[in-house]
């Protein structure tokens, strides 16, 4: 491979300057990294006290773990939920009725809009006070916005995926003497689904994400436990610091999942891709679609 | 429709919005400046600065923002003691555009990288050809061009920005919407379905222009190849 475009190779004279802002670099990283240290240690942050906390089995066995167990549920839920949402509305998107288009065009585009926290705090109080449900108001509030706004997202991938298929699968399924909607469940939504997984994965994160809003409305979630259980210790910074560990290391997991089915897919050349011009530097991430076959930032590394 | 505009007349909707409206403001001015660094150094041929860059966008992006923003009250605030000035209110609120900012680079710094791809090679190979070094490349081929074709992403990451601010909430800017909504609905249980379709339509109404704008900067600034 080659090296970026974007800069020659290169010559004796660039390659010792470049050593040179390396060096200044990584002296950057080390000094800044020795500032926030030691700062936290001149204010006893460091102190043993406040981290061994979490090298306890019992911090992890009573709070972690079960906020854990109730931020994947939540999760898995939201999941769920919006993607049955997102088939309905998303084919809704595509029918030929006009009534049916319309509508599932303004409540996408109406979700797509709102703040998922906004929902969150609305649906809370809507759940434990005008519909009375008493046990995991929190979480169904927190499942329900998730739904609704990832749902729309959801929506649109599939819309975006069966408008990007060849026009030939449609004349195909036509053809063989299909209706507009048999064709479009058996041959067209298949397959954009397939299309669509990447950025699908990538979606996941999001929903783990902002499930952690539902700190918010007191759900007791990873984040909440975090910060109950740390608030009497005085060690709110660790715990956060803990906590985000664990999401990022699971979104972490998730966002090289969807990098890795999206090279699988387009190395099975059947799914579409846009084809021809060479990227100048990897294909970004965490956008809306993730392109595929880039891995981050790969074609940029000086050699 | 009375009831509805009594919630306009009793809940200073408008006034929660224009708070919302100031934090996305601030945060994305910072948000720019630092993404568009974070998007310069990992483009760079310095291995190191690439590094810092990647390793930025890959722990802020999968971070939940309500982390960071309670992380600047709680931890850099409560704990270390750290005051941006202000008053007690005013430095809540620059503590918010601050996560704000910190969290919104990231998307921004992948948006602008999305941009770059945009580029024809040949326009880099040209910058080359004419002797011009990194940063004089950079700053006068690719990255103006790059801006261009990242209006969409960029669009989308203001929008997710306007709809993020709510979560300042956390962070104790208690006089934005859904800190306002909240009250709202806690003092008017018999109408919690108006109430948040006021807050709810006052986003549609922010968000709705934006996207549309995006749209048609995005066509009228296409480089055409």
């Amino acid at each position: 491979m080659s090296a970026s475009v974007l800069f020659d190779t290169p010559g004796p004279k660039a390659r010792r300057n470049i050593i040179l802002i390396n060096i200044l670099g990584a002296v950057v990283i080390v000094a800044v990294l020795w500032w926030t240290i030691s700062g936290l240690a001149a204010k006893g942050q460091m102190a043993p006290g406040k981290w061994d906390d979490f090298l306890e089995a019992n911090t992890w066995v009573d709070y972690l773990l079960p906020g854990l167990a109730n931020t994947l549920k939540a999760a898995a839920l939201a999941i769920v939920g919006s993607v049955v949402f997102g088939l309905i509305f998303g084919i809704g998107r595509l029918s030929k009725n006009k009534l049916i288009n319309v509508f599932c065009s303004i409540i996408v585009e109406f979700f797509r809009s709102v703040p998922v926290l906004l929902m969150i705090v609305f649906f809370n109080i809507f759940f434990s006070r005008n519909l009375q449900i008493s046990s995991d108001s929190a979480m169904w509030a927190v499942v329900a916005a998730l739904v609704f706004y990832n749902g729309s997202v959801v929506a649109e991938l599939i819309r975006s995926g069966v408008r990007n298929l060849p026009k030939g699968q449609r004349e195909a399924g036509t053809a063989i003497g299909l209706t507009t909607g048999q064709c479009l469940r058996a041959v067209e939504i298949p397959q954009a689904l397939v299309a669509m997984l990447p950025a699908l994965i990538s979606q996941f994160v999001v929903i783990l994400k902002d499930s952690a809003l539902g700190y918010i409305i007191s759900f007791n979630e990873l984040l909440f436990y975090g910060r109950t259980y740390s608030s009497p210790n005085g060690n709110v910074l660790q715990a956060l610091i803990v906590v985000a560990a664990v999401f990022i290391i699971i979104n972490f997991a998730l966002s090289k999942l969807a990098t890795i089915v999206s090279r699988r897919l387009s190395s099975r050349g059947e799914t579409k891709t846009k084809p021809g011009a060479r990227a100048l530097v990897g294909a970004p991430a965490g956008l809306d679609d993730v392109e595929p076959g880039g891995g981050a930032g790969g074609r940029n590394q000086n050699r | 429709m009375d009831t509805f505009i009594s919630i306009f007349t009793e809940f200073d909707v408008a006034g929660a919005l224009w708070v919302n409206i100031k934090l996305t403001f601030f945060a994305a001015i910072g948000a720019t400046v630092l993404g568009t660094i974070l998007a310069m150094m990992r483009i760079s041929p310095v291995a190191s600065f690439a590094a810092i860059g990647t390793s930025y966008v890959n722990i802020i992006r999968n971070t939940p923002l309500t982390i960071i923003i309670l992380f600047g009250v709680l931890a850099l605030n409560g704990q270390l003691g750290l005051d941006l000035g202000g008053g007690f209110q005013q430095n809540f609120f620059r503590l918010a555009v601050m996560g704000l900012a910190i969290y919104h680079a990231a998307f921004v710094c992948e948006s602008i990288r999305s941009g770059v791809n945009t580029v024809p090679q040949g326009q880099a190979e040209a910058a080359r050809a004419i002797g011009l070094a990194f940063m004089p490349a950079a700053r006068m081929i690719i990255l103006p061009q790059a801006f261009r074709g990242a209006i969409v992403p960029l669009g989308n990451v203001l929008i997710a920005l306007i709809k993020n601010s709510t979560v300042a909430a956390v962070g104790s800017v208690s006089v934005e919407a859904s800190a306002t909504m909240g009250n709202a609905l806690d003092a008017r249980g018999d109408i919690v379905l108006p109430i948040f379709l006021a807050f709810a339509a006052g986003f549609v109404i922010i968000v709705i222009p934006v996207g549309l704008l995006t749209t048609w900067l995005s066509k009228k600034l296409a480089v055409s190849q």
